[in-house]
């Protein structure tokens, strides 16, 4: 069902468009040798060229360009063979050239296209407009001094891709799963990593309502909002602000606004009256960026799987379902975690084992997959282990809490505790001699025909093995001897 | 023997090589003759006898141990708008107060790489913008000529007024200057010297502080052509810094200089006989086409149909490259800085108080082409222009090989004769503007003397990245010429 806003004159859609500032991965900046580690001492990754000193020059970094490529390779969208960088002019005192460089007119990377995946189990394809490359500012810091600011220039000139999306987007979750597919594929890429409480990984979301069947009405733009959850809840306080504007009998004024994460709602930041004449013209310090195509073919030909063609691997070469599918491809390091663990393994038990008690014990203990205590190599050794029999079912969930505990291989936690399932046929007929000695009248009644008391017998049988019988040579053998 | 400030470079440097003379007396001479006449040519903002003196014992030690380079030991003065490392460089404003760049310019860095001795930083027009050397922060600069009987000061020209001055007061043996619109070429004919504004990318930009960006482009003045391709040897080069540097190798300038102009044809276009032009630079022109035809070479009639829109096509594309030049010239991480009650106040205050009149000029009109509005119909309009600018020269270069042309509409002016008038001004570089626009070759060479004996000079433009042949034309005009003539104001044999 299609999301929609029910006002007081009737029903509402939501046009949501996307328009993502990534930052590249890359050792260096886009056009100086500078370093870009996060969180590096203020002013320690600056360059002249980053300081905007007289007579320094930028000079285009090839590895931002690759990047650039391969996440275009990554969105299905055309590359540009010929782009150009453009001069954006303003005035700010974290902006030291008074201009950043940026592809206004003619971006690195055209149209294309993501299918996004829904919590129904339905998919819509997103257009991307386009992805161009363009310089970051530095930061100001505006709460050191009660009189000054104080200026950071460590991301002064960081490679950023702008990855602009149609405004193809209807709902708070259509916008959500979009920032998440988006960040999933660069993440795969290694083109960005994604880190959004970092500001690696930043959206500018624009969002108009209008009648079903309407054409578009005026939209506004939230800025920098820094998670998935906040674009979700970003999208709904501003189609809600702007319903009540339309329904109020007023306009929606074109502006940019922020969202406050506190209250849960958009104010205005500035109008489009105030907004800049940037005065974009070709920046006459840089040629126009001339790839060749033998290049980017090259860049294609090595683009690890992505997101979308290993969970369709999954789902046809392991038989897995297209939820499991989902969950272990959301993240690159879950993917291939799940990949140790099934290698020469039933996928469908790895898949199971993995989406269930593993995710559960990493939940459990506070852990992500990138430092589990269990690693994957011990988890498949565990279920090597259920296979070979030593282990039950019941005993290997038990094993795998105490390695979630104690970091160690199932091997030692089994010895350790002597946890290991018995098959000796002979020592469980023991036990089940001894369990029907013990209930001779119960024994009686299921003979008589009362079926339900079999699993009685299991479980006293069990309980007598502390847990560690074969279960199915226990049924097996119970069968036999009950008759 | 030659006095030491009399030398050409090319003299020196034998001189040098027989020890005749040291890199140090050489030196010495002529921070003598700055002292003597700088305070009234004010052809240096900056002098560095300390820089200097080191450096020629550095070169007097190389030379002693046979490790000369090719300008070991020549006194040079750099035009101030070099970034020059731990020397101040203002641009001749005074929104750089006492910048001392922790960096040396490529161009400069290769000069001191080939033995070059640095004087001081010359006087230039405000962040290069200006014709006659008047809107520096730090005063203008006279020029060495005067009018027979008359002692009014006369501008030596700009935007590379001091280098210019400065070679022709024998106060240096040759400069570094720039020419984004004849800053090279026009001052060289005003004071009767050569200068060469060489292809665009031909040497680096990395550590020139930047005027307009695509125009820009760093050579050299000196007394004779030689010289100049002595000097230009050494700062050209493929520059990795500079993204729009030519990678492309450097050819024997100095070889070419004799090479003669035999079976070349010369290009005459008719459009550059202009409204206003002196008929003493009109007899000129007609006298060094005879000049290279009885040297062999053939004259060609071309034309160059949009050399009319040079001038108002240059005034938009500058001062747009100007006005996002000049941003980062904001009180904020260098230079001056007026306090303000907020950011924008400082900006305000700031800009108002380090920039002059003209660069504030400039930065407006560059302001307004660019604006929401305006850009299609000046910017783009003007790139357009400049396109057909460069297809004239492109179509010319099928019929001539070099193309002959008076440097400069008229003789030098004199001071406060044009300031009131900014488009006077900008009429001086209708010669020279067209080869910034192409991005083309061009220099200046001194090829005779008015009636009130002030130098004129005639301009040779080339094909892109054939110097070569600008230098052979050059050489052969300078020969013929004879040109001997020194200017009134100079240092004292």
């Amino acid at each position: 069902m299609s999301y929609t806003i029910e006002g007081s004159t009737g029903t509402w859609e939501v046009v949501i468009g996307l328009e993502v500032h990534a930052q590249v991965t890359s050792e260096a900046k886009l056009f100086s040798g500078a370093a870009t580690t996060f969180g590096a001492e203020p002013n320690s990754q600056v360059s002249f060229i980053d300081a905007g000193f007289p007579g320094m020059l930028p000079v285009i970094n090839g590895e931002c360009v690759a990047q650039a490529v391969r996440t275009g390779l990554g969105l299905n969208a055309q590359v540009n063979l010929w782009s150009r960088f453009d001069r954006k002019n303003y005035f700010y005192a974290d902006l030291p050239q008074g201009y950043q460089i940026s592809q206004f007119a003619y971006p690195i990377i055209g149209t294309g296209q993501i299918e996004i995946q829904l919590a129904d189990g339905s998919t819509k394809q997103i257009g991307i407009t386009r992805l161009h490359l363009e310089q970051d500012a530095g930061k100001s810091l505006h709460d050191q001094h009660p009189t000054k600011s104080y200026i950071d220039l460590n991301r002064s000139g960081v490679a950023l891709m702008e990855i602009v999306s149609e405004p193809d987007l209807r709902s708070p979750e259509e916008a959500g799963a979009y920032l998440t597919k988006l960040r999933q594929i660069l993440r795969y890429l290694g083109t960005c990593d994604g880190n959004m409480e970092q500001g690696s990984l930043r959206a500018d979301v624009n969002v108009s309502v209008r009648r079903p069947g309407e054409g578009f009405r005026t939209r506004c733009e939230v800025k920098n909002v820094n998670s998935i959850r906040f674009v979700m809840q970003a999208v709904e306080a501003e189609a809600r602000r702007q319903v009540e504007l339309w329904e109020g009998g007023e306009e929606v004024v074109q502006e940019t606004r922020l969202f406050d994460t506190t209250r849960g709602v958009t104010r205005s930041m500035r109008s489009k009256e105030d907004a800049h004449d940037y005065r974009y013209f070709p920046d006459p310090d840089l040629p126009p960026l001339v790839i060749e195509q033998a290049w980017v073919d090259q860049l294609k030909a090595a683009l690890p799987e992505l997101p979308d063609a290993r969970r369709a691997r999954y789902v046809g070469d392991f038989g897995l379902t297209p939820y499991d599918a989902h969950v272990l491809t959301l993240e690159k390091e879950t993917a291939a975690f799940y990949e140790t663990v099934a290698k020469g393994r039933d996928p469908k038990v790895a898949a199971n084992w993995l989406t269930g008690d593993f995710f559960a014990g990493l939940n459990r203990t506070g852990h992500s997959i990138g430092d589990s205590p269990v690693t994957a190599a011990h988890l498949g050794e565990l279920l090597d282990l259920i296979a070979d029999s030593t282990l039950s079912g019941k005993l290997a969930k038990e094993v795998l809490e105490v390695m979630f505990e104690t970091g160690k291989a199932p091997g030692v936690v089994v010895e350790e505790r002597g946890l290991k399932q018995v098959t000796d046929t002979g020592a469980i007929e023991a036990v089940i001699d001894q369990v029907m000695a013990a209930n001779a009248g119960k024994v009686e009644e299921y003979r008589s025909g009362k079926d339900k008391l079999f699993g009685f017998f299991v479980g006293q049988t069990m309980k007598a093995m502390q847990g560690k019988g074969n279960p199915a040579l226990v049924n097996e053998l119970l069968k036999t001897k009950l008759g | 023997m030659t006095a030491a400030t009399d030398f050409t470079i090319a003299g020196a440097r034998a001189a040098l090589a027989r020890r005749e003379i040291s890199a140090t007396e050489l030196a010495t001479a002529h921070l003598d003759a700055i002292a003597a006449l700088n305070p009234r040519v004010n052809a240096y903002i900056t002098v560095t006898p300390e820089v200097a003196l080191a450096q020629a014992a550095a070169a007097d030690a190389a030379l002693s141990k046979g490790e000369a380079g090719p300008l070991t030991g020549i006194p040079l003065a750099v035009k101030d708008l070099f970034c020059t490392a731990g020397t101040r460089t203002t641009a001749a404003s005074k929104i750089l107060g006492d910048f001392k760049p922790p960096y040396e310019s490529t161009v400069t860095s290769q000069l001191l790489r080939d033995g070059a001795v640095f004087l001081g930083k010359a006087n230039l027009d405000e962040f290069a913008m200006g014709s006659s050397n008047e809107s520096s922060a730090f005063g203008g600069v006279e020029n060495p000529w005067k009018r027979q009987g008359d002692d009014a000061v006369l501008v030596p020209g700009g935007s590379s007024g001091g280098s210019a001055a400065a070679v022709a007061a024998r106060l240096a043996l040759g400069a570094t200057a720039t020419d984004t619109g004849g800053s090279i070429r026009q001052p060289a004919a005003f004071c009767g010297i050569v200068g060469i504004k060489p292809t665009y990318g031909r040497c680096s930009r990395f550590g020139i502080v930047a005027y307009a960006s695509s125009l820009d482009q760093a050579g050299p003045v000196a007394r004779t052509v030689e010289d100049c391709a002595i000097l230009l040897n050494s700062m050209a080069g493929f520059d990795p810094k500079d993204s729009t540097s030519a990678d492309r190798a450097v050819p024997d300038f100095a070889a070419a200089v004799a090479r003669g102009v035999k079976g070349l044809r010369i290009g005459i276009p008719r459009e550059y006989r202009v409204e206003g032009l002196s008929p003493e630079i009109d007899a000129l022109w007609r006298k060094g086409m005879e000049w290279l035809k009885a040297e062999g070479a053939t004259l060609v009639d071309i034309s160059l149909p949009h050399t009319k829109y040079a001038l108002p096509t240059y005034y938009i594309v500058a001062p747009a490259e100007a006005s996002s030049n000049l941003a980062r010239y904001d009180g904020v991480r260098f230079g001056i800085r007026e306090e303000g009650a907020d950011l924008k106040d400082l900006y305000e205050r700031s800009r108002a108080a380090g920039f002059g009149a003209e660069v504030k000029r400039r930065i407006l009109i560059g302001t307004y082409v660019l604006s929401a509005g305006y850009y299609d119909a000046y910017y783009v309009k003007a790139q357009q222009v400049r396109a057909l600018i460069k297809r004239d020269f492109d179509q010319a270069w099928g019929q001539v090989d070099a193309i002959l042309t008076p440097a400069t509409p008229t003789a030098a002016f004199g001071r406060d004769e044009t300031q009131d008038d900014p488009v006077a001004m900008y009429l001086n570089d209708v010669f020279t503007i067209t080869a910034n626009l192409a991005g083309i070759p061009g220099m200046s060479v001194p090829a005779g003397l008015d009636a009130r004996g002030l130098p004129l000079g005639l301009q040779i433009l080339g094909r892109p990245f054939d110097e070569e042949t600008v230098f052979a034309v050059g050489g052969a005009i300078e020969r013929v010429a004879g040109f001997t003539a020194t200017p009134s104001v100079r240092a004292a044999a």
